[in-house]
């Protein structure tokens, strides 16, 4: 990888989140509502309220006031939290740590199931030269086809009531709302995000599965594998060594996607299970009009995004010579 | 070594198209044997049926393909896969495409004895490079390296040879392995074939369309029709004293300097 490659890269990563930011704060002065009143009430008096905006810098143009955030931005300072009172970089650290575990733990668990049931499925649905499925093996994959269809199609919302209630609820593996911080007891901290994590692998397992299987099949026709098996080799040899590599550059595309979704979805699954992470500061930070702490979350989504896509086109570039770059 | 008795093919779709039938066919150890015929006559699914690559989910298969007295067409899955690269090799028609885009050519070329043989992995890297050397692969050690988008078409499938020989088979089937090339690197190819028939007595199938490269390769030739195979002798026979009107038909549509010059 050349020296220009990488250049050109931080630079497309820099124009992103500077156009990214710049929208969110655009999107700010134009939907209605004031953070001055949220924090003082309705009930204050006009003086107070001319008073606070000229504290916070709100009375000043829109570009002044986000040149002078973008300035404290790039040395470090994300500013103070206005509903808050501290500032947004001590406000964010641990929600910033407990929403990344649980998209973490949440990846790890579509990567645990997909690949495994994946490869499987594909295995067995490979139209074989070595024989006809058995209406047996068809029965399996037609009945693991539409699970995994059913599956694909249920909102992890959803799937995160129903795990609530027969875990939480019903099973008692684990007690709905007693969320443990992370400072408090790393052990309880992972524990409580496993049900979570569950639900939101649920449903992008499915559509991992099914983006494995529709791969491997449209490899498995070509020639390559043809040729793999005029050498000898049995359908499982082939399915890893040829088909696999060559099936899974879609793959890694995706789940570069995934990863970025679960991070930037996980808005919704914190508030079922009540964890209190970036994506319930951010709803709560909408509401209350705290641009400050905002503009950062929505940076730092941003560039999980940006790295994330950087990092799938470096890992099909070291798998794929051809679009290797030189 | 290779008999092949009544052999026919069906396809259980809804057209039950008989792409081959009623096929007898020998072929002799070290024998060049030239398989011609137009697209659709069935060449393909003999091929795929010598080799047990046929697809059985989709056709019906009656017949004997016997391979030094075993019937393939009644070997068990593992049974197929000792046979396939280490006694029958393949060579097949699109050289840009039948090797795997994400695998080093040598790696590739090794792949037959790392699935037939307990060969280390030094041993094979210099059994692909002897391999490579022999089927005339430029600067064996850099190329071996190599991935298949950075050879040519007439390199590839000198690669794809050079796998199909590496592990010594006694039949090398080549379905159409010089149609896809310029006509420089097809008579370079077939050249080469000659030559590793001369010295390694490797039995060749070269199953073409194009009479006019049989001609050269081949000492004996069976003309395949309409699923069937209607003319069955030496080459020389077959050119001076076709039997079958298609035979004598698919002669006549060899373009030679006569006709050549008589269009002008």
């Amino acid at each position: 990888m050349t020296l220009k490659y990488i250049l050109k890269r931080v630079g497309v990563f820099v124009v992103t989140l500077f156009v990214i930011s710049t929208l969110a704060f655009i999107a700010f002065s134009i939907i209605p509502g004031d953070p001055v009143t949220r924090m003082l009430g309705m009930n204050a008096s006009e003086e107070r309220i001319v008073e606070m905006r000229s504290e916070l810098g709100l009375d000043k143009p829109i570009h002044t006031r986000f040149f002078k955030w973008l300035q404290s931005f790039v040395t470090g300072d994300f500013g103070k939290s206005y509903s808050y009172s501290i500032p947004v970089r001590e406000l964010l650290s641990d929600k910033v740590l407990t929403t990344a575990s649980l998209s973490l733990m949440a990846f790890v668990f579509v990567l645990a199931i997909s690949m495994p049931l994946g490869l499987l499925l594909s295995r067995y649905s490979i139209i074989s030269s070595k024989g006809a499925k058995s209406s047996f093996q068809r029965a399996i994959i037609s009945a693991a086809t539409a699970l995994n269809q059913i599956i694909m199609s249920i909102p992890p919302f959803f799937t995160g009531i129903i795990i609530t209630y027969v875990f939480g609820l019903i099973l008692r593996f684990f007690t709905p709302g007693a969320f443990v911080p992370y400072s408090g007891n790393p052990a309880a901290f992972y524990a409580y995000l496993i049900f979570p994590a569950l639900s939101i692998a649920l449903p992008r397992s499915a559509m991992v599965i099914k983006l494995i299987r529709g791969s491997v099949l449209n490899e498995a026709g070509s020639d390559y594998v043809r040729t793999a098996y005029s050498r000898g080799g049995g359908q499982w040899y082939v399915l890893l060594v040829h088909i696999m590599r060559n099936a899974l550059i879609p793959v890694i595309n995706f789940l570069a996607m995934t990863l970025s979704d679960i991070v930037a979805g996980s808005i919704i699954i914190e508030q079922v299970f009540a964890i209190p992470g970036m994506g319930r500061l951010l709803l709560l930070s909408i509401s209350n009009r705290d641009y400050p702490v905002v503009q950062t979350i929505v940076v730092i989504i941003a560039s999980v995004v940006v790295i994330l896509n950087l990092l799938a086109d470096v890992i099909c570039q070291y798998i794929d010579p051809r679009i290797r770059i030189t | 070594m290779l008999s092949i008795k009544n052999l026919s093919i069906t396809f259980t779709n809804e057209f039950a198209v008989e792409a081959v039938h009623d096929v007898s066919l020998n072929i002799a150890p070290g024998e060049r044997l030239g398989l011609v015929g137009e697209s659709g006559s069935g060449k393909t699914m003999l091929a795929l049926a010598i080799s047990g690559l046929y697809p059985r989910s989709t056709t019906r298969i009656s017949g004997e393909v016997l391979f030094n007295g075993t019937d393939i067409l009644k070997c068990s899955s593992k049974e197929l896969c000792r046979l396939r690269g280490k006694e029958i090799g393949m060579v097949f028609q699109e050289p840009m495409t039948s090797l795997n885009p994400l695998m080093k050519v040598g790696r590739q070329i090794e792949e037959t004895l790392k699935m037939h043989t307990n060969t280390p992995p030094t041993r094979r890297r210099e059994l692909a490079l002897e391999a490579m050397e022999s089927v005339e692969l430029p600067d064996p050690k850099l190329t071996y390296e190599k991935y298949p988008h950075q050879l040519s078409g007439g390199q590839r499938q000198r690669a794809m040879i050079a796998s199909a020989i590496i592990a010594d088979p006694k039949l090398l089937i080549a379905d159409e392995a010089t149609t896809a090339l310029d006509v420089t690197s097809q008579s370079q190819i077939i050249d080469l074939l000659a030559r590793i028939n001369e010295r390694h007595g490797v039995a060749i199938l070269f199953i073409s369309h194009d009479l006019s490269v049989i001609r050269r390769l081949c000492n004996r030739v069976a003309v395949m029709h309409a699923g069937k195979i209607v003319e069955d002798s030496s080459t020389q026979a077959v050119f001076e004293n076709p039997k079958d009107d298609y035979t004598k038909r698919l002669i006549a549509a060899i373009p030679t300097r006569d006709k050549r010059r008589r269009q002008t």
